[in-house]
């Protein structure tokens, strides 16, 4: 990180970079390993061996295994109410599981948390809050420490200067250098998202979770977002585990795919998992898989409303 | 005595300290506006100015209370104000029922407080003019005892403040995420509520239990307004919760007007003033610029 002169505030920082006078801060910290070399070594980010969720007395999965490989772009996908974020939640270790084993990183969820960025379900800023971006982006990174902040005496230790470095970093990854420093409820939506997943991204995490992040944006900031993230994904190394409503987005970029059902789950390339036969198979229902001429995939005939949002009015 | 304001602002300035409740008026003033701001500064962050105001209001039957039985009114202010919040705690934690469950809650616990506050006040058979005080502040009769026992309310809600900042935004601005990364949320959002009754008590012995906005809301409101950076929208709220309450002092010692209402309207001159910055437009030459 010797490109940055971090005896100034960021805000300043920000300024400058957004203007194009200072070349953007590359920390080293970053490019750990890179994902081909993570995806060669085969290691699991993880793991899950026939596990089953209950919230209160109801079921809500059983019988779901799946294996997620460190570097790799995974979408959860199934329809409403079939427990997604149920499976956010028992990966983050907010929720025991009801049978079953679950590691993370290695670990017993919730012991890996540190080394977790996490993006709930949003949840957008209220338009009142007088936070700046970059203060919400800092949070992430000393959010959870206790004690008085002294504003002016970061810059003066080698940590408080690495850590301004490391939020100009995140900043800067995500192209948010333009708004971080104005409050956040004034950006748009796709602008918050992407300090939001800054963020997430600030203690250089192994592993994105993210709770349907496409859901509450247009469609070019759907496809902005969704190639965000792949890039994350391929520079840093950092597995995206990503639960999603619509699938098309992503999927050119996805590795692989899990398919959520109350009675289990199957999991693969998108080309093998989301088929006519697979699908059937799981929902014990009859589905069909279109592909239109661009690319775009449409499941119909799911027990719930179908991910291909536009296409809603298909099902017979 | 007769205070009258001269040409001399020196002799002014001085004129103020002749008295020693005065002093102690001045003393009590500026502890408690430190206090207010700050956490008044979280309050208006996590958009509970609705259990801060039923604080204020609660401790009104609290200090009656501790006057018909003979005790320091203060006592009283903190008791009730302490209770309720522990009263609101504990219920909109079991009932888990979001804001629209807690807002009903508080809003049953002020009415019940409200109602004791006059039973009280017609059981000590006081006349108007005191319940009056207890409401709409009062400048006269604060002692030293006082003062210590709002120093160390100040001082002790101003540590735990100092301790849990940082998770305390955090979980203030981002929850969900604040409680992935193991800060204990349910946690802060208990003391929170301890803090800011003993802030919301505290307040209402300077300006009265009904005016207790004009130093734990207006101050941080005006702040955030002009400031975006977090610390320094803090201090800015310490900054003109002093200079309201100082001011507010002075004119009240010189005129007959009530201490409450000094306060009140200077801090919203304040607010307004700030409002009015805001939306200057882009041509003037004191207009923000968008970054």
């Amino acid at each position: 990180m010797g490109r940055i002169r971090a005896w100034r505030p960021v805000s300043r920082l920000l300024s400058e970079s957004a203007a194009g006078r200072e070349q953007p801060a590359i920390a080293e910290a970053g490019s750990l390993a890179s994902r081909s070399a993570l995806l060669q070594a085969n290691t699991l980010a993880v793991e899950i061996r026939n596990a089953a969720a209950r919230r209160g007395n109801r079921l809500i999965w059983s019988g779901v295994s799946a294996e997620i490989r460190r570097g790799e772009f995974l979408a959860v996908l199934g329809p409403n109410g079939v427990g997604k974020s149920t499976l956010v939640k028992v990966i983050l270790g907010l929720l025991p599981l009801a049978s079953g084993e679950v590691r993370v990183l290695g670990q017993p969820p919730g012991r890996a948390n540190r080394d977790i960025g996490y993006l709930p379900q949003r949840r957008s800023f209220d338009p009142g809050l007088r936070v700046r971006g970059v203060d919400i982006v800092r949070l992430g990174l000393d959010g959870h420490r206790w004690g008085i902040p002294l504003p002016g005496l970061n810059r003066l230790t080698e940590r408080g200067r690495e850590e301004d470095a490391r939020v100009l970093d995140a900043i800067q990854l995500v192209d948010a250098e333009e708004f971080a420093t104005r409050p956040i409820g004034e950006v748009s939506g796709g602008e918050q998202q992407r300090l939001l997943i800054a963020q997430a991204l600030i203690r250089n995490p192994s592993l994105l979770v993210l709770d349907e992040p496409l859901d509450s944006l247009d469609l070019p900031n759907q496809a902005a977002s969704a190639a965000l993230l792949n890039r994350i994904c391929e520079e840093r190394g950092v597995t995206v585990l990503m639960v999603a409503h619509n699938v098309n987005p992503i999927l050119s970029y996805l590795d692989r795919v899990i398919y959520l059902a109350r009675g289990g789950s199957v999991s693969g390339t998108p080309e093998e998992v989301i088929t006519a036969e697979t699908l059937t198979r799981l929902y014990g229902t009859p589905i069909e898989v279109f592909r239109t001429a661009d690319g775009h995939l449409v499941v119909v005939g799911q027990p719930e409303p179908p991910h291909g949002d536009v296409h809603a009015h298909l099902v017979s | 005595m007769d205070p009258h304001l001269t040409w001399n602002l020196y002799r002014d300035v001085t004129q103020l300290f002749d008295y020693p409740f005065m002093v102690n008026a001045y003393r009590a003033g500026t502890i408690v506006a430190v206090t207010a701001a700050i956490i008044g500064w979280f309050m208006v962050l996590r958009r509970q100015t609705f259990a801060g105001h039923t604080f204020a209001l609660v401790s009104f039957p609290g200090a009656a209370g501790a006057i018909l039985i003979g005790v320091s009114a203060t006592y009283g202010f903190f008791a009730f104000s302490i209770c309720a919040a522990l009263v609101i705690a504990a219920a909109s934690r079991s009932s888990r029922g979001g804001y629209i469950e807690e807002s009903a809650v508080i809003g049953t616990v002020q009415a019940l407080g409200l109602a004791f506050g006059f039973l009280f006040v017609s059981l000590s058979h006081r006349n108007v003019s005191g319940a009056q005080a207890l409401l709409f502040g009062s400048l006269v009769g604060i002692t030293n005892d006082q003062v210590i026992q709002l120093l160390a309310g100040g001082l002790i809600v101003l540590a735990i403040v100092g301790f849990i900042w940082r998770p305390l935004l955090f979980a203030s601005v981002d929850p969900d995420v604040a409680a992935a990364r193991g800060v204990p949320v349910q946690v802060l959002a208990v003391v929170f509520l301890l803090v800011l009754a003993v802030a919301a008590a505290e307040a209402s012995q300077v300006t009265g239990s009904l005016l207790v906005f004009a130093l734990l809301v207006l101050p941080p409101a005006t702040a955030e307004l002009l400031v975006e950076r977090p610390g320094l929208s803090l201090l800015t709220a310490v900054a003109i919760a002093l200079l309201v309450t100082w001011l507010g002092l002075a004119m009240s010692y010189y005129n007959d007007y009530p201490i409450g209402f000094h306060i009140t309207s200077l801090a919203f001159g304040a607010y307004l003033l700030a409002q009015g910055w805001r939306r200057l437009p882009r041509w003037t030459p004191f207009a923000r610029t968008s970054v």
